[in-house]
């Protein structure tokens, strides 16, 4: 799994330009959904959100960025280095924003983002072990990143599951056909 | 104008020479990791015992130059200095890594004037070395001290560019980007002395926030044979780095050590006079920012 960001990119162009529909009807598809948790603070942000795999031994694979894309002058990409892990392994070496990878803050409650195999961020994706890793930095908040190992190709049906415990709630990731 | 930058220079150096006993010079960026196209971070600059609080004296700015990741000079921006410590933003629109520093050279020494023994004056340095010693003096011994004070920071990914010895004092290459360091991690740097990879120089790590803690936790560490120097960073947060060498008259009094070698002396006792020829000495200081995994 050679990726580098630019593939990354051209790739999320190509999603952006056909759409999931177009994709071959045995393809694989991998579902995220992350639970936005609901606090009751004084001050409340939504959280900037990076998704992305990791594979030893290859470059990890930004699959989603949660920010506010829509600041003028993209000043939303000033905190974008507040998501700490996802800054250092892929972050630090994108363009922002970047096609098919960024996306607006979500609201609390349960977001669902599903990716296609070949398609798209996700790409074509070397059979092996893989974790899904999913990142949440809030301004004026914490912190917490959580991750879930899967193995790929994935049987459909199949899905892994994670708790967070302040910035996130409960993280799955399911795959079917 | 380029007098009054290497008085100023040559102050901040006599600070760190003279006084390094207790104080320890220093910068303090806002933030040394940064995303986006356009961002700023500011900077204090003091002087003082404890870091990283001003308390003593502010850190004069004229000397302060910038290296933009390209390795064109940038600027400092809204430079200000109040009683304690001095403030400037440098703006960053070049992704990679900028340097922050200031860097000085002066020349110590002494002559024989009438049968007496005088010292160079404060501010002495190369360019005005010779309106330095009047006409008659003997027995005239120089030294230089080069003295850096350097901060790294980073738009997006980190570059190299700006880490080109220039063969002058104490300098630092990266094996560890310094602006990649995470707490529970090694980093490794080499240190060079005008250009030579500096064996055997002692290092002081500090961390921040020493008001809030009992213990000084410095870490005394010295590089390998090739210049190199590991560190285990601990909990996440600022760090003050000190590598210094020369001007201790090794086995004679004022050595062994030099300037702004915290704990090489006893406590409390006045350093005593140097004897013989001044000998070459440099200094290098930076702050260096360990975030949390």
């Amino acid at each position: 799994m050679q990726i580098s960001p630019k593939l990354i990119l051209s790739g999320g162009a190509a999603l952006g330009a056909t759409g999931a529909l177009a994709a071959p009807v045995s393809a694989q598809t991998m579902t995220v959904t992350v639970n936005i948790p609901r606090l009751s603070v004084a001050e409340y942000h939504r959280p900037y959100v990076a998704i992305w795999l990791e594979k030893e031994g290859a470059a990890p694979r930004t699959l989603a960025v949660w920010y506010d894309v829509d600041k003028a002058k993209g000043e939303g990409t000033k905190w974008l280095r507040d998501i700490r892990q996802w800054w250092r392994v892929s972050g630090r070496t994108m363009s922002f924003p970047a096609d098919g990878v960024s996306g607006a803050t979500r609201a609390p409650g349960d977001q669902k983002i599903a990716f296609t195999a070949g398609k798209g961020p996700l790409g074509a994706l070397g059979p092996g072990k893989y974790t899904l890793v999913v990142e949440a930095a809030r301004e004026v908040g914490g912190r917490e990143l959580l991750r879930l190992p899967f193995t790929w190709p994935a049987k459909p049906g199949v899905a892994a599951k994670a708790q967070g415990s302040s910035e996130l709630g409960a993280v799955s990731v399911s795959f079917g056909k | 104008m380029k007098a009054k930058y290497l008085i100023a220079g040559a102050l901040a150096a006599l600070m760190l020479s003279g006084a390094a006993q207790a104080h320890r010079q220093w910068m303090l960026p806002s933030s040394t990791t940064l995303s986006g196209t356009d961002s700023w971070v500011t900077v204090d600059a003091a002087v003082s015992n404890d870091l990283f609080y001003f308390e003593h004296f502010p850190m004069r700015t004229d000397g302060i130059a910038v290296t933009e990741p390209d390795g064109t000079t940038g600027k400092i921006e809204n430079a200000a200095t109040g009683k304690y410590r001095s403030t400037f933003d440098v703006h960053l629109t070049k992704p990679g890594t900028y340097r922050i520093a200031n860097v000085s050279t002066m020349v110590m020494g002494s002559y024989t004037l009438n049968g007496k023994q005088e010292r160079l004056p404060r501010g002495t340095t190369k360019a005005n070395l010779a309106q330095a010693i009047p006409a008659g003096a003997t027995n005239v011994q120089t030294a230089e001290a080069s003295n850096r004070n350097e901060i790294f920071v980073t738009l997006g990914a980190p570059t190299t560019t700006i880490f080109k010895p220039t063969g002058t004092g104490i300098e630092l290459v990266p094996v560890t980007h310094p602006n990649d360091l995470v707490s529970g991690e090694t980093a490794t740097f080499q240190f060079l002395l005008d250009g030579k990879p500096a064996a055997d120089l002692k290092v002081t790590v500090i961390p921040g926030g020493i008001r809030y803690r009992d213990a000084l936790g410095q870490m005394d560490l010295a590089t390998d044979k090739d210049g190199k120097l590991a560190v285990k960073w601990g909990a996440p947060g600022m760090y003050w780095l000190n590598a210094s060498t020369g001007g201790g008259r090794e086995g004679g009094p004022g050595g062994p050590g030099g300037p702004g070698v915290q704990g090489g002396k006893p406590q409390g006792a006045p350093p005593a006079p140097p004897a013989g020829p001044p000998q070459k000495r440099a200094s290098y200081i930076t702050t260096l920012e360990v975030l949390a995994p």
